[in-house]
C-alpha cells in the first residue's frame, strides 16, 4: 500500500510504505533506486516495521525516512546521506558501518549500535546495549542514556558521547577515537585512560549535543577518555 | 654420551625431541621475549593430497583422449540465491590477500592474471583498491571482522561478497599488520595513524553465532539487491558443523581453508598448531553438504596448500567445486625466486625459505608497502606469470581428469582415489591403495 500525503505547510509529498503489506525487498529496492540523485520521493514514512531486519539499509540518497515502530537488526546499515529516524527501539547493528547522514532512534538500541561506522551521526535517545561504537572509524555517536560493556572496543576514530553510564571494558584497545561519558564508568578497558577535558573538547561536545538535539546538559559535566597508546606497537611488556 | 670428535661427526646424536629447530626457537624466545610472527603456511609435515593417488582408466573404465576430447573446467559460484552468479572458466581462484599485506602492483598482477584466464580474485583485510578493481574482471569483496576499508560503494562494485569467519592459518585468531607496513595509503584506508601495529579483531563486531549470521547475510543481500553471491569463509576446525551452519545461514558458497593455508602475518605457534589439514576438511565439508542435499547447490571452494594440478584434481574429486590459491600465487609472481638470493641473504633469509611477509622488506616487491621495493615488481610480468601458472594448474587437472575418463573436472569423484597412508585413507575416506580398507568405515571386506 502506498499513499501520497500532501503536507499542509510544505508541498513536499511524503511517500508512505506499510511493511504490513509491502515486502521489505520492494521498499529497499525503491530506496536504492534513488541513489545518484535519481528522481523520486525525498520524504518517506514507513509503517509497521514490526521488528523487521535490514529496514532501510544501503541507502545512498539525500532523503528523510521516518520509521513508525520497532526495527530488528541492521536498520539503516551502511547508510549514506539519508536521515533515518526510528520512532521506537532498534535491534543489533543499528546503522552499522554508516558512512554519512544521520540515524536517530527515539527508544533504545541493542548491541553494536554504530559498529564500524565511518562517518555521519548516530543518536540514541534511550540506552544502547553492549559494544556501542565497536570498531568505529569516524562516526559520531551520541547516546542520551547509558551504554553496555565493551563500548568503543578498538574504536579507531570518531566520537562517542554517553550522557548516562558506561559498562565494563569501555574503550578497550582504543585507537584515536574520543569517548565522553557524563555518568559512571564501570571499568576502563585495556589501554583506555581518562584524559583532561579542555575547552576544545567542551566546544566539540557542545556541538555534538546540539546536533543530537540535547540542550539540557552541560559539557563540563562530562569526562573524556582516550588511548594511552601503549598498545600501538606490540611490545611484550604490554601483552595481556 | 658422545664426546666432541671432530673427525667423526656421526658420533654426535641430535635429539629427536630437541632438534636444532626446537633449540633455536627456545634460544630465540629467551632472547626476544615475543612470539615469532611470520608469513607462509604450516611448515610441518601433514597428511595432504600427496598422500592420495588417482586411479587412471583401464579395462573397467575408459579414458578420454589426452588433448582432443572435451574436458570442461567451468564453474558457476552462487547459483543458490544470487541474481548474478560468478561464472568462472577454470576451477582455480585467487584467495583473499589484503592490500597492506601485499603491494598495490602485486594486487594488480593478481587481477590481471586471473582475468586473463577467466577466474576471480579476492580483496582482503584493508579494503578494495582501485587498481585491483580495475584489473579484476571478477572481484570478490571480503567482509572481515576488522571491517578495515569496508564501505558500501565498494560493496556495490564487487562481483561477490565473502564473509570471513576464519582463515586456515589462524582459525579463531584475529590479524596483525605490523607498523612498518602501514604506509600513508594503508593507514588512510584503515582509518588509523601511520606506523602503528594494526590489530584485526577475531570476531565480527555486529554478529555472533549462526542465527545472527543468517540475518547479516540477509542485510548484505538487501544492500546489494540480491545480485551478488555471498560466500562464507571458514578456517578448518569443526568443519562438519561450520559447513552445515553456513548453509543454514544462507551462504551461496563456502570457502574452506585448511590449516596449511598461507598467511601474511600470524604467530608461528598458531600456524602450526590450530585447525585441521585441508585433506580431511574437504571430505568432511562435502559429506556435510551431501547430507543436506546441498552438494553442488552450495559451492565448496577449498584452499590451503594447493600447489599443483594434482592437488586441484584431488580436491575436486573429494567434492570441492573449486580451489583457491594464496602462497602459490605469490611464488608464481616471483616470491622466493633464486634470482634474489643475494637480497635474501642481506635480510638474513634465503631463496626458498623466505617467510617474513610480515616484515615489509620483501626484495621481490610483493609483500611490502615500501614504494621503492614495490616499484621493482612489474605488474604486467607478474600478471603474465599468474596466468601461466593458472593455465598449468588447469591443464594438469584436465589431464588427470581425462585419464580417469571424465568430460568435466567435476566428474572426478572419491571413487577415483586411493590413499598411500592409513592416515590419508581415514581422513579422505578412500581405501588404502591395494586394499578395500577405509579405516573408520564399517563393513569393509
Ligand atoms: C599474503 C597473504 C595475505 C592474506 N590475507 C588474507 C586476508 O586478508 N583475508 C583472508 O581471508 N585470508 C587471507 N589470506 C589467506 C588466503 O586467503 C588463503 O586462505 C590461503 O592463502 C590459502 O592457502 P595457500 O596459501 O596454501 O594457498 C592471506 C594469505 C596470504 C599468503
Amino acid at each position: 500500500m502506498r499513499a501520497e500525503v500532501t503536507e499542509a505547510a510544505e508541498t513536499t509529498a511524503v511517500e508512505v510504505v506499510d511493511l504490513a503489506s509491502t515486502p521489505l525487498r520492494e521498499l529497499n529496492q525503491r530506496l536504492h533506486d534513488l541513489a545518484g540523485g535519481a528522481d523520486g520521493p525525498r520524504r518517506w514514512r514507513i509503517l509497521n516495521p514490526n521488528g523487521a531486519h535490514a529496514v532501510a539499509c544501503g541507502i545512498d540518497a539525500e532523503i528523510e525516512i521516518e520509521i513508525q515502530g520497532h526495527v530488528g537488526y541492521y536498520c539503516a546499515g551502511m547508510n549514506k546521506l539519508a536521515t533515518v529516524r526510528v520512532h521506537g527501539n532498534a535491534g543489533p547493528g543499528l546503522a552499522e558501518n554508516i558512512t554519512s547522514g544521520t540515524v536517530m532512534v527515539d527508544g533504545n538500541a541493542s548491541q553494536s549500535a554504530g559498529a564500524t561506522g565511518r562517518g555521519g551521526l548516530l543518536v540514541v535517545h534511550g540506552d544502547a546495549a553492549a559494544r556501542c561504537g565497536i570498531s568505529m572509524k569516524g562516526v559520531d555517536i551520541v547516546v542520551r542514556g547509558s551504554v553496555g560493556h565493551l563500548s568503543g572496543f578498538i574504536a579507531q576514530t570518531g566520537r562517542l558521547v554517553v550522557c548516562g553510564d558506561a559498562g565494563e571494558a569501555l574503550g578497550d584497545s582504543i585507537y584515536e577515537a574520543r569517548i565522553y561519558v557524563r555518568g559512571a564508568v564501570s571499568e576502563l578497558g585495556a589501554d583506555c585512560v581518562e584524559k583532561e577535558l579542555r575547552d576544545e573538547h567542551r566546544a566539540e561536545l557542545a556541538d555534538l549535543l546540539l546536533q543530537a538535539g540535547i540542550d539540557d546538559l552541560d559539557p563540563s559535566d562530562f569526562r573524556r577518555y582516550g588511548s594511552a597508546r601503549r598498545l600501538y606497537n606490540f611490545h611484550v611488556d604490554n601483552a595481556y | 654420551m658422545a664426546t666432541m670428535d671432530t673427525h667423526d661427526p656421526w658420533s654426535l646424536r641430535e635429539s629427536y625431541l630437541y632438534d636444532r629447530r626446537v633449540i633455536a626457537e627456545i634460544q630465540r624466545a629467551a632472547r626476544e621475549g615475543i612470539y615469532d610472527i611470520r608469513g607462509f603456511g604450516a611448515k610441518r609435515r601433514l597428511p595432504h593430497f600427496d598422500d592420495l593417488l588417482l586411479l587412471g582408466a583401464s579395462i573397467s573404465r575408459y579414458p578420454l583422449e589426452g588433448y582432443r576430447e572435451r574436458c570442461d573446467t567451468d564453474v558457476t559460484l552462487g547459483t543458490r540465491f544470487a541474481k548474478k552468479p560468478l561464472e568462472l572458466k577454470i576451477p582455480v581462484t585467487i584467495a583473499g590477500m589484503s592490500f597492506g599485506a601485499l603491494s598495490a602492483p602485486a594486487k594488480e598482477a593478481l587481477g590481471r592474471g586471473a582475468s586473463e584466464v577467466g577466474t576471480s580474485t579476492t580483496t582482503g583485510d584493508g579494503g578494495m583498491t582501485p587498481e585491483e578493481r580495475e584489473h579484476s574482471k571478477m572481484l570478490v569483496y571480503q567482509v572481515l571482522p576488522s571491517r578495515y576499508g569496508m564501505n558500501p560503494d565498494d560493496l556495490r562494485k564487487a562481483d561477490a561478497i565473502e564473509i570471513v569467519v576464519g582463515q586456515g592459518a589462524k582459525p579463531g585468531g584475529g590479524g596483525m599488520l605490523l607498523g612498518h607496513k602501514i604506509s600513508d595509503r594503508v593507514a588512510e584506508m584503515r582509518s588509523l595513524p601511520r606506523g602503528i601495529d594494526q590489530r584485526s579483531a577475531s570476531r565480527h563486531p555486529d554478529w555472533t553465532g549462526p542465527d545472527d549470521l543468517e540475518i547479516k547475510i540477509g542485510e548484505l543481500r538487501e544492500i546489494t539487491d540480491w545480485e551478488k553471491p555471498v560466500f562464507v569463509k571458514i578456517g578448518a576446525t569443526r568443519t562438519y558443523y561450520d559447513v552445515q551452519l553456513a548453509v543454514k545461514a544462507g551462504a551461496d558458497a563456502i570457502v574452506l581453508d585448511g590449516m596449511q593455508g598461507g598467511t601474511a602475518a600470524t604467530q608461528d605457534v598458531f600456524i602450526e598448531h590450530v585447525g585441521i589439514p585441508t585433506l580431511p576438511a574437504v571430505r568432511i565439508a562435502s559429506d556435510a553438504l551431501q547430507e543436506l542435499g546441498m552438494h553442488r547447490q552450495v559451492q565448496l571452494i577449498v584452499s590451503g596448500g594447493i600447489r599443483t594440478g594434482a592437488d586441484v584434481a584431488k580436491a575436486l574429486a573429494l567434492g570441492a567445486d573449486a580451489v583457491s590459491i594464496g602462497t602459490a600465487a605469490l611464488i608464481a609472481m616471483g616470491d622466493n625466486s633464486p634470482e634474489l638470493e643475494e637480497e635474501y641473504a642481506k635480510i638474513g633469509s634465503a631463496a626458498g625459505f623466505y617467510d617474513d611477509w610480515q616484515a615489509g622488506r620483501d626484495p621481490a616487491g610483493i609483500s611490502t608497502q615500501d614504494d621503492e621495493l614495490a616499484a621493482r615488481f612489474d605488474p604486467l610480468l607478474g600478471g603474465r606469470r599468474i596466468a601461466n601458472y593458472l593455465r598449468v594448474l588447469t591443464l594438469e587437472a584436465q589431464t588427470l581428469a581425462r585419464a580417469c575418463g571424465k568430460s568435466h573436472v567435476h566428474n572426478l569423484e572419491p571413487e577415483d582415489l586411493v590413499a598411500l597412508t592409513v592416515e590419508a585413507a581415514a581422513m579422505a575416506r578412500v581405501p588404502l591403495a591395494g586394499t578395500s580398507w577405509i579405516p573408520g568405515v564399517d563393513n569393509q571386506g
